[in-house]
């Protein structure tokens, strides 16, 4: 990690001084542990405080459209998904964007080393190879690395760039595909259970919109849910139905967009289970229309094409 | 007073028949303010709850009358929330939230009956913290993690028991016919020994900040500062002090709820006029009016800091905005204090 570190900071100050770029969007140490923060760093001076650790989970995607400027970023997998998928969009100039790629093999979920540290507070993390040792007040546990991972990062398969202008560190070797366990499990839920989770996780939602504004694809210039007029949801906090609609229609809205880049559910301060639906789109679109949202810079956005032997079940019930 | 732990579930017991009561209730991997129905529910964990027990007070969603028009008129029908309520377990940083609230809601221009109702007919039952988060700060934002202030009684964690310390009359008439022993000498010595030992060891520096506000409206700092933040509402909503809300109907024809909601500067929404215009055009006006209004305007207006240091926006926010790094950074920028 930490040369990992140093060949970003090397790559991102060369890019400044040599005036390649006018500023470099990366992740400095964060003031909590286990925490990396996004930086904004227009100097090679700057840029001396970039890192690169296992908390580096937000995806920089979401500070890149319609930059003026030519700007680099820091970008693990999904952030280069994001990228992608934006490009496709015309709301990211590719011209005018450098991306400095990084392998990832995955994030750490703080809430999974709060699981472990019963409750307690983490003060401090050492990560030695493949284990990491966490420590709290008067209590230290150790983990696997791999146990502490997000969800997401573990059922990512793109933790290698699809695209870069420069690599930094070694690539990863292939995963094996997805296989939408938990999805299907829920799938094969009744209704009314489904109903009845939906009703329990979605009446934890205090409609802070986090999801949405940690979200690289979700960037309409009015939210639904903020305009009113005409007001197409309910805006106070009294409903559950009201929370699940905002969070039905913001997944629609990114259905064939949606990268399980996993930011959305990261970002909710309530720990509600958001890939549940994300993903659900996810494994939809891939099955209907054997499409993943950037992946590559060729196929076109699934729901942005269309051909005659599209399927449509949900037009035509069989 | 003393109290053993033990004894915790069967006193709540006795008053939920009495009042509503709230207390700390585990929902997964945090804990959060309910209505408990069995004293058993409450969980005294270590730390705060993720939302701040504002909500009791003043809820996120409130509906403050309902009305119905018809041919003969329009018919309105107030609904204040009079109901007796003990909140159990609250932290002295949560209890003196509302303590600043109340600068808001009860002032010479005005009095909001909603608010004050409640509060009038809450119990605060708070719960010292023997072992403070690295991100509470209370101690630098005049509080402290034994603090009294808008507390009718404080509890303190010496191991197996809680020894009580009646702050107000308030207080007193809810634990006076609870058969309470008297707290031994010892009990009292370990009271004051847990409270001796309780380290708050985060400190954030606020000397010359207000001046520095008072000029830096345009200093070309906040364009730094606001850079990475998203504009949810995440520190907001989980900030006890902060308290703007939004005013809607809420109707099917012509029968309806007008409902306050809370709001929050980090919204786009937030200062729209009808016109269009918006003198918060983007993220940089409304963060600075976030750090302005609880560190400035609010200094002016009532002569304290809205902040009281829960450090629930520094463990919450999704990419680690940092308020103390903030109110260190606007104190290091190089606003000229005499311009
Ligand atoms: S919906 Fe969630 S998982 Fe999908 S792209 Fe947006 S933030 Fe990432
Ligand atoms: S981040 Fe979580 S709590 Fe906030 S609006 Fe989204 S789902 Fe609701
Ligand atoms: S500071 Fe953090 S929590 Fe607050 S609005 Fe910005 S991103 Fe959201
Ligand atoms: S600003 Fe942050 S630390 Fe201060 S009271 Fe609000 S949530 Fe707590
Ligand atoms: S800020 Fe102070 S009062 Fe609040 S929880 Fe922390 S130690 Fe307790």
């Amino acid at each position: 990690m930490q040369k990992l570190a140093d060949q970003i900071k090397d790559a991102a100050k060369k890019l400044l001084a040599e005036q390649k770029v006018d500023l470099v969007i990366g992740f400095a140490e964060g003031s909590l542990p286990l925490r990396g923060t996004p930086l904004f760093a227009r100097t090679p001076e700057e840029a001396d405080k970039l890192t690169w650790n296992l908390g580096c989970e937000n995806n920089l995607a979401n500070y890149l459209r319609k930059r003026e400027g030519k700007v680099a970023v820091v970008a693990k997998g999904c952030d280069v998904r994001s990228i992608v998928a934006l490009i496709k969009e015309n709301q990211i100039n590719r011209d005018n964007l450098y991306i400095i790629g990084v392998p990832c093999s995955g994030m750490i979920d703080r809430k999974k080393v709060n699981a472990i540290l019963g409750g307690k507070e983490l003060l401090e993390i050492e990560v030695n190879g493949d284990t990491a040792t966490l420590k709290g007040n008067n209590c230290s546990e150790t983990a696997k690395v791999a146990d502490l991972l997000h969800n997401s990062c573990k059922d990512c398969r793109y933790g290698n760039p699809v695209i870069y202008d420069e690599l930094v560190g070694e690539l990863l070797p292939e995963k094996e595909t997805d296989d939408f366990a938990e999805i299907k499990k829920f799938e094969s839920k009744t209704t009314a259970q489904r109903r009845a989770f939906m009703n329990s996780e979605f009446s934890k939602c205090i409609r802070c919109y986090a999801c949405r504004n940690a979200c690289p694809v979700c960037y309409c210039e009015e939210c639904f849910v903020d305009c009113n007029q005409p007001e197409w949801i309910g805006k106070s906090a009294l409903n559950t139905e009201d929370n699940i609609l905002f969070q039905v229609v913001r997944v629609f809205h990114s259905a064939g967009r949606c990268t399980d880049c996993g930011a959305c559910e990261r970002a909710c301060p309530m720990g509600i289970n958001l890939r549940l639906l994300t993903r659900k789109l996810v494994k939809d679109v891939k099955e209907l229309y054997n499409a993943e949202a950037g992946v590559n810079m060729d196929d076109k956005a699934a729901l942005a094409t269309f051909t005659a032997d599209d399927p449509e079940p949900f037009l035509v019930k069989e | 007073m003393i109290v053993s732990k033990n004894d915790i579930p069967s006193f709540l017991d006795k008053l939920i028949g009495e009042y509503q009561v709230f207390a700390p209730v585990q929902e997964g991997s945090y804990t959060l303010f309910k209505q408990i129905c069995s004293g058993a529910d409450a969980a005294l964990t270590d730390g705060n709850t993720k939302l701040p027990a504002k909500e009791i007070i003043f809820p996120q969603s409130e509906k403050l009358f309902s009305y119905n028009v018809t041919a003969e008129g329009a018919k309105l029908e107030s609904i204040i929330d009079d109901r007796k309520k003990v909140v159990f377990g609250v932290r002295p940083c949560d209890a003196k939230s509302l303590t600043l609230l109340d600068n808001v809601f009860n002032n010479d221009k005005y009095q909001d009956p909603y608010y004050l109702t409640r509060r009038a007919n809450t119990i605060l039952v708070g719960i010292g913290c023997n072992s403070p988060a690295s991100t509470c700060f209370c101690t630098s934002v005049k509080g402290g993690p034994f603090d009294t202030k808008g507390l009718d009684l404080l509890l303190v964690d010496i191991g197996d028991a809680y020894v009580v310390e009646v702050v107000t009359e308030k207080g007193k008439t809810l634990i006076d016919n609870a058969g309470f022993a008297s707290a031994s000498e010892a009990d009292k010595a370990a009271a004051a020994k847990a409270k001796d030992e309780a380290q708050v060891t985060c400190q954030v520096n606020t000397d010359g900040l207000k001046e520095k506000l008072d000029v830096n409206f345009y200093d070309p700092i906040w364009e730094k500062i606001h850079e990475k933040c998203l504009g949810c509402g995440a520190c907001t909503y989980l900030c006890p002090t902060c308290h703007c809300f939004d005013i809607v109907d809420d109707a099917v024809d012509c029968n309806g709820c007008r409902v306050r909601n809370w709001d929050s500067c980090a919204f786009p929404l937030f200062t729209l006029h009808g016109s269009g215009h918006n003198p918060r055009t983007s993220n940089k006006e409304r963060y600075r009016n976030r750090i302005m209004h609880k560190f400035k305007y609010f200094v002016d207006n009532f002569g304290e800091i809205a902040c009281v240091g829960c450090g629930r926006c520094i463990k919450n926010c999704p990419v680690n905005m940092d308020i103390r790094v903030v109110l260190e950074d606007v104190r290091g920028s190089e606003a000229r204090l005499d311009s």
